[in-house]
Order: C-alpha cells, then sequence, then structure tokens
C-alpha cells in the first residue's frame, strides 16, 4: 500500500466531493430525526419510515411514477431503437444528418419549452391530461435518448455479418432479428435504463402535463416542500437514494460489460435534464 | 435491408417526430400570434419588444445563466484537471457525478432545510458570531443551489476533454522546457476548449429556464424565462405570451449553440 501523500490538488478534490455530498448525506441523516425538524437531532428514530409506509396517497403517487417509468421507457425503448436501425440504414447523407438533428431537438430544448409545447399539444387535441398525457409526453422525450444509446452501437456493428447472413439465405427479418438486434442489445439496454431513469426524475415537463387528478414524485414533492419541511420526503429521498445507487450499479455494470471492446464510452446528457454518465 | 421493410419499421419512429417534434414547435409559434382573447395579432411579439418589464426579465434571466455558468466553470475546470490527475480517475468521476442520479427536487428540499433560518447554516453562523441571516429566498441562495445542481454538467465535458488530450504533447511540451504551468497554459486549456464550450451549452441553457429553484429556493424574487413562460402558462393562463416567451428562449438557445459549437467538429465523437 502506498501512502496517501497530502496535496492541495487532492484536498480541493475531497472539498469538492464533500460539497456534493453534503445535501444528500444530510437528508438522509435528518431523516431518522425524532424531533420532526432538519435543524436539530433528539435521537434516532424510523418513525418517518412508519409514516412513509402508511402514506397511501405517497404509496399510489410512487407505484404511478414507477409505472409511468416502467411502461415509457419500455415503448420509447421499442420506438428508439427501430427508429434507430432506420436511421443508420438510411441511404442519403443529407437525410441521414437532418433526421439526427430531429432527433436531438428534444435532447437540447429546455424543459419548459418540451412542457409548454406538448401542453399546447394536448390540449388543441382535446386530450384529457391525466396517466396518459403524462405517459405519452415521458415516452416522446425518452425516444431520442435511446436513439442516441443505440446508434454507436450500430456503427461498431460489422456490416459483413449482414451481407453474410443474406448470403446464407436469412431473410430482412431474420437478419434483424439474429444479426442485427444482438449486437445491439449493449446499447438497448443502455437506453432502456437512461430512459427509464429520466422518466423518474423528470419534473418539468410532468408538471405543465400531468393535469389535476395525477402526480409523480417529483409534483408531489414539489408540492410538499413548497409547504415547508416534513420527514417524510427525506425518509423517501433514502429510499430514492438507495434506488438510483442500484440503477448507476446496473448502469455500470452494463457499461462494463461493453468495456471488452476497448472504446471508451463517455456520454453527456444534452439535456442536462437530470444526470450524467461518465465512462 | 429493403427500404420497404426499413419504412415499416420506421413508422412509429416518424409519426413521433412528426406528433412530437414538429406539431408542438409548430404550435408554440402559432400560439405567440394568438392574443388573450383567441384572434390572431402581433400584439404578444409587440407586447414583448415593447414592455420594459419582460426586456429586463430576459436580461436579468440572461445574466443569471451568465453568473450559475461562470461560478459552475470556475469550481469544475479545476476538478476536472486535478480529477485526470489522480489513480482511479473513473472511480471518482463516478462518485462526482452520482449526485446527478439524485432527483433534483430532493436536493432542493435539502437546500431549504439547510439555508432555512434555524438550519444547520444559520446555526454555524450563529456559532461563529456572524448570528443568523436571511439566506432563503435570497438571489444568492438561488445563485448557490443552481451552481451546485450544474457542476456535474459541467465537470464532465471538461474532463472529457482533458482526458483525450494526447500524452505525447505533454511530454513533448515538457522535453521543450516548458515548466507545468506553461504546458497547462498552451497545451492543455486550448486543447480542453472543446469540452468547456459544451460545458457550458449545457450549463447556460438550462439556467435560462429554470422554474422550480427560483419558485422553491429563490422564493419567487428570481424571475428567468422559465419561470415566466410557466407563469403564463399554468397561472395567468396567457398561453400566447407564455409561447412568445417560448420563441424567444428558442431563439437565445440557437444562439447559444452557435457560439459554442465552434468550428471543430471532430470534438464530438460520432
Amino acid at each position: 500500500m502506498k501512502k496517501l501523500k497530502f496535496s492541495w490538488s487532492n484536498a480541493y478534490l475531497f472539498l469538492i466531493f464533500a460539497l456534493l455530498y453534503t445535501p444528500i448525506i444530510y437528508l438522509i441523516y435528518y431523516s431518522f430525526n425524532q424531533a420532526g425538524t432538519m435543524n436539530e437531532f433528539t435521537g434516532f428514530t424510523t418513525e418517518h419510515y412508519g409514516a412513509l409506509a402508511n402514506d397511501t396517497r405517497l404509496i399510489r403517487i410512487a407505484l404511478d411514477t414507477f409505472r409511468v417509468a416502467l411502461l415509457s421507457s419500455l415503448i420509447a425503448t421499442i420506438i428508439g431503437t427501430l427508429g434507430a436501425i432506420g436511421i443508420f440504414f438510411v441511404k442519403q447523407r443529407k437525410t441521414q444528418v437532418s433526421l439526427l438533428g430531429l432527433n436531438n431537438v428534444l435532447l437540447v430544448s429546455p424543459d419548459v419549452i418540451i412542457g409548454a409545447s406538448f401542453l399546447l399539444l394536448f390540449t388543441m387535441a382535446g386530450f384529457r391530461l391525466g396517466f396518459y398525457s403524462v405517459l405519452f409526453s415521458h415516452i416522446a422525450f425518452s425516444i431520442p435518448i435511446v436513439v442516441l444509446m443505440v446508434l454507436p452501437k450500430l456503427q461498431e456493428m460489422n456490416l459483413n455479418m449482414i451481407t453474410a447472413a443474406k448470403d446464407l439465405g436469412a431473410n430482412n427479418w431474420q437478419v434483424l432479428k439474429s444479426v442485427i438486434i444482438p449486437s445491439i442489445t449493449p446499447g438497448i439496454l443502455a437506453g432502456y435504463f437512461m430512459a427509464f431513469t429520466y422518466s423518474i426524475d423528470d419534473f418539468a415537463v410532468t408538471f405543465f402535463v400531468t393535469g389535476n387528478g395525477f402526480a409523480t414524485l417529483s409534483v408531489e414533492i414539489y408540492s410538499r416542500a413548497r409547504q415547508g419541511i416534513s420527514l417524510e420526503i427525506n425518509a423517501l429521498s433514502t429510499i430514492l437514494f438507495i434506488l438510483a445507487l442500484g440503477l448507476v450499479s446496473g448502469y455500470y455494470f452494463i457499461q462494463q460489460q461493453q468495456r471488452n471492446r476497448k472504446r471508451k464510452l463517455t456520454n453527456i446528457d444534452p439535456t442536462n435534464h437530470q444526470k450524467a454518465v461518465s465512462p | 435491408m429493403t427500404s420497404k421493410q426499413n419504412r415499416v419499421l420506421f413508422f412509429p419512429y416518424f409519426i413521433w417526430i412528426g406528433l412530437f417534434v414538429l406539431i408542438p414547435i409548430g404550435l408554440l409559434v402559432y400560439q405567440s400570434f394568438i392574443g388573450i382573447d383567441g384572434a390572431f395579432t402581433f400584439d404578444n411579439i409587440l407586447t414583448y419588444f415593447t414592455s420594459a418589464t419582460y426586456l429586463i426579465m430576459t436580461l436579468q434571466s440572461f445574466i443569471y445563466a451568465f453568473i450559475i455558468t461562470l461560478i459552475t466553470f470556475c469550481i469544475s475546470y479545476p476538478t476536472a484537471y486535478f480529477l485526470t490527475q489522480t489513480k482511479r480517475k473513473d472511480l471518482w468521476m463516478l462518485l462526482l457525478i452520482l449526485p446527478t442520479w439524485i432527483n433534483v427536487l430532493l436536493k432542493a428540499y435539502a437546500f431549504i432545510g439547510l439555508l432555512s433560518q434555524d438550519g444547520s447554516i444559520n446555526g454555524f453562523f450563529d456559532w461563529i458570531g456572524i448570528g443568523r441571516q436571511q439566506l432563503l429566498f435570497t438571489n444568492a441562495s438561488f445563485l448557490l443551489v443552481a451552481t451546485y445542481i450544474e457542476i456535474p454538467f459541467m465537470l464532465l465535458p471538461i474532463y472529457n476533454a482533458i482526458e483525450e488530450i494526447d500524452s505525447t504533447l505533454l511530454h513533448a511540451s515538457r522535453d521543450l522546457g516548458a515548466s507545468s504551468w506553461d504546458t497547462f497554459k498552451t497545451v492543455v486549456f486550448p486543447l480542453s476548449l472543446s469540452g468547456v464550450r459544451s460545458g457550458i451549452q449545457v450549463v447556460f441553457i438550462p439556467s435560462l429556464s429554470l422554474f422550480m429553484l427560483t419558485r422553491l429556493i429563490g422564493g419567487n424574487r428570481v424571475v428567468t424565462l422559465g419561470t415566466a413562460i410557466e407563469q403564463h402558462f399554468l397561472v395567468t393562463q396567457n398561453w400566447g405570451m407564455g409561447s412568445t416567451i417560448g420563441i424567444v428562449l428558442i431563439l437565445l438557445m440557437i444562439i447559444i449553440m452557435l457560439l459554442t459549437s465552434g468550428r471543430k467538429k471532430e470534438a464530438r465523437k460520432q
């Protein structure tokens, strides 16, 4: 073992690290506070977790959030993957570039614009705001993320395999099923994960299209936070933090598997919706 | 692949582009020409460009976004640089961007607790003798929390850009007698500018449109373009004006992207 040498750069890194984690640790720490505030720690308790477990409204909202996330990311993954394959096989370079441009519109638009324009869309179409408007919006903003994750895998794919498969008599469907899809599976999984977490964390877009009867966790946390401190939210954030850890580990597990091919995928999501992905 | 099969696979994706990319933008443009009474009018645009309130709001929003981007950059660049020097940088990087995976509302909520009148920071101020201050619902608290949230997004592209620098260039620079500061100034920094540009892009544009933080942390003192849009759409129901501001935001976004895209295309891998 090498001894850790003190250096200013390490001290600086550590400071930034501490700053980034302080609010999170703070939330988790006070979720066990007996006093019911985030000011003074008077004693250890798990009563806020108990309150959380008995809060049927919050549990229903949490389940709704997961329902939206699971469904929207699944549908977005299907449409996005097919879209990515389609874009990849477009012959004309110009068409391909403009398709990618259109694909990225929702990625670079600020959340507020996406939310407002979807609200316009649903209202003009006479669509009732609620579960389905939220679901469709989430599908819509997840599709370009999936495309972005799948396209690099298509570009890495060995095109000779398709030619070989065709020479051996495979029809288009078989080529898709047994050559293309298997070679881009890591990208599809990564896309699904990203879409899922985007959906879970989205606030701004959901806030616009959610209407009155339906809420997701983000919207609910927002309205509760406006009313002040409630340690139930702290308890909830502990649980969500553990969940996020799990998701990140899952995501990195997938990335690690892909790492075999020395390619170093470093991706930033241009939307800055919520999260970033590192190598 | 025959184009026939391609077309079938493509179909849902095209529906998506039409329904959720093209039509919404069209609707936003259309709506900006509709007055509050529902009739076609140029009033929204005229009002926007002649009213001092709107112009000052836009300018303020711009200044806030600029300050947020600047502070974020000043904190993130050294972090990214030092990170590339450390062993196990992947692990460090993972740890530093993990907070972005936590719901942004929960982080804002944490700051409500930290900054409140009886919160921990005020407790600390009290202890060192400054006394309790009004921290929450000030411009400074808005800047603080916005910066906190944006740091990882600035950090990542800069880190990637520095990582991609060919290490032989650094050796060459040292061999030719440059000090480490010279090397940094003439080799590392210019080569990392592509990362800085994308960092600015991903921080500046969202900073213009933050609307949840202005309410929770800024206490409605700070009005960004995002807040204005949200207010017009969801509170005053003046969708025409909201759309007009939305169009302004989109135009600003395009300008920033053009300014930061640079000539070098190879900065973006694939």
